[in-house]
């Protein structure tokens, strides 16, 4: 099994978690505040689980935290949507219940995976990921149903980023592979199911569905946007600069 | 070995036990060595690895020459693990326990209503007693 793929996984939940993080103090209200760095908790502690898989399988002495701190953005391989600078609360909120709705879709057909360790990861994260989806679809349908301004600033929000989620529905070669082998799952099949849900959540939240279909990819094969650059640069540099350094 | 384990406190919620919590899945004896199998009650707690450490030295305190933990993810903890103990030391510490209606741990009203889904820990959420106005946290059913 190529380590590659249980490391997309681990990407995508590393990247957003880091994301996440930076709202720690700036959060509209107390709670939402602790809710954003509870999550992002739940997302460095699955992306710990897929790392280390990941760094073993790889079988080259990386452990998780050389997987995360010690790759340059060519080798990281999330997903465009997660690296996307968090921008308002309503960025943040389209971002996150993109993201967790295609997670609890994705992480539901990783839990049959053939690999014993996949299916058990994916059990654990899916529980989670689940909790993280009523929270940001509750925010989505709060601030679209909610006043003129936060709904504008939430549709916006929707506009902007729904080109980079195309790419969620996206397969390549890795990904036909593990289907076929039955360790994983075709990303086309999930597209409905998400759309879907999509439909149902923008309608409670009197919100329309952005219409385009041209989406933005390759960040699942290390192409990535120049957002991504920064927010490694910020978060590797103490580990790089004094990689003897311990809490 | 089980009940030994009884005295090692969440480092969180230090009125409860990791048995309580329902986090210890296994202990048993290999050779002199006592290996002992965790779960994480949320994949980032960063209580998991004080715990891991507790463990082994209550242990050692006790005796044992040779400890060994693991943690096991599958099946994932839930809150139905957590017992009968756990729940009536999460109320008399004045934390609801889970249950499919959280009620007020200071005066039982289950009328309540939810604050925020997150609370000071992953496994908690924030609410108030309609009833009596007390806050409380609410070990969320997961
Ligand atoms: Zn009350």
């Amino acid at each position: 099994m190529p380590a590659e793929y249980p490391l997309r996984f681990g990407d995508n939940a590393l990247v957003l978690a880091q994301r996440l993080c930076a709202w720690v103090g700036h959060a509209p209200v107390m709670e939402e505040d602790v809710a954003l760095a509870n999550v992002a908790l739940d997302l460095f502690g699955q992306a710990r689980l897929w790392l280390s898989y990941a760094g073993e399988l790889e079988a080259r002495g990386r452990d998780e935290d050389a997987l995360t701190f010690h790759r340059d953005a060519r080798e990281f391989c999330n997903v465009l949507l997660v690296e996307h600078e968090n921008g308002d609360f309503a960025d943040t909120t389209a971002r996150s219940y993109f993201y967790d709705l295609w997670a609890s879709l994705a992480l539901g057909e990783l839990t049959r995976s053939g690999d014993e360790r996949i299916a058990a990861i994916a059990q654990k994260a899916l529980k989670e990921v689940r909790y993280h989806l009523r929270r940001s679809q509750d925010w989505l349908i709060r601030l679209g149903d909610g006043t003129p301004e936060s709904h504008a600033r939430m549709q916006r929000a929707a506009d902007g980023l729904w080109r980079f989620t195309g790419e969620l529905f996206i397969g390549d070669r890795l990904d036909d592979e593990m289907a076929a082998n039955g360790t994983g799952f075709a990303p086309e099949r999930l597209r409905d199911p998400w759309l879907e849900r999509v439909h149902e959540a923008f309608s409670a939240a009197t919100l329309t569905v952005p219409a385009g279909t041209w989406t933005q990819r390759g960040g699942k094969q290390g192409v990535h946007t120049e957002a991504l650059g920064y927010m490694l640069a910020e978060m590797q540099v103490l580990p790089r600069a004094m990689p003897e350094a311990r809490w | 070995m089980y009940r030994i384990l009884d005295d090692v406190p969440d480092p969180e919620m230090p009125f409860v036990s990791i048995t309580d919590l329902g986090i210890v899945r296994d202990v048993r004896l290999d050779g002199d060595t006592v290996v002992v199998a965790l779960t994480p009650t949320y994949s980032g707690c960063p209580a998991t690895q004080v715990i891991q450490g507790d463990v082994v030295r209550t242990l050692r305190e006790h005796g044992a020459k040779d400890v060994r933990v693991g943690v096991r993810i599958a099946p994932p903890w839930s809150t139905d693990w957590i017992t009968e103990r756990g729940h009536e030391r999460l109320r008399a510490a004045g934390i609801a326990p889970p249950a499919p209606h959280a009620r007020c741990p200071r005066c039982g009203s289950g009328s309540v209503r939810e604050l925020s889904r997150f609370g000071a820990t992953p496994c908690k959420a924030l609410y108030r007693c309609n009833a009596c106005d007390e806050p409380f946290e609410y070990v969320k059913p997961f």
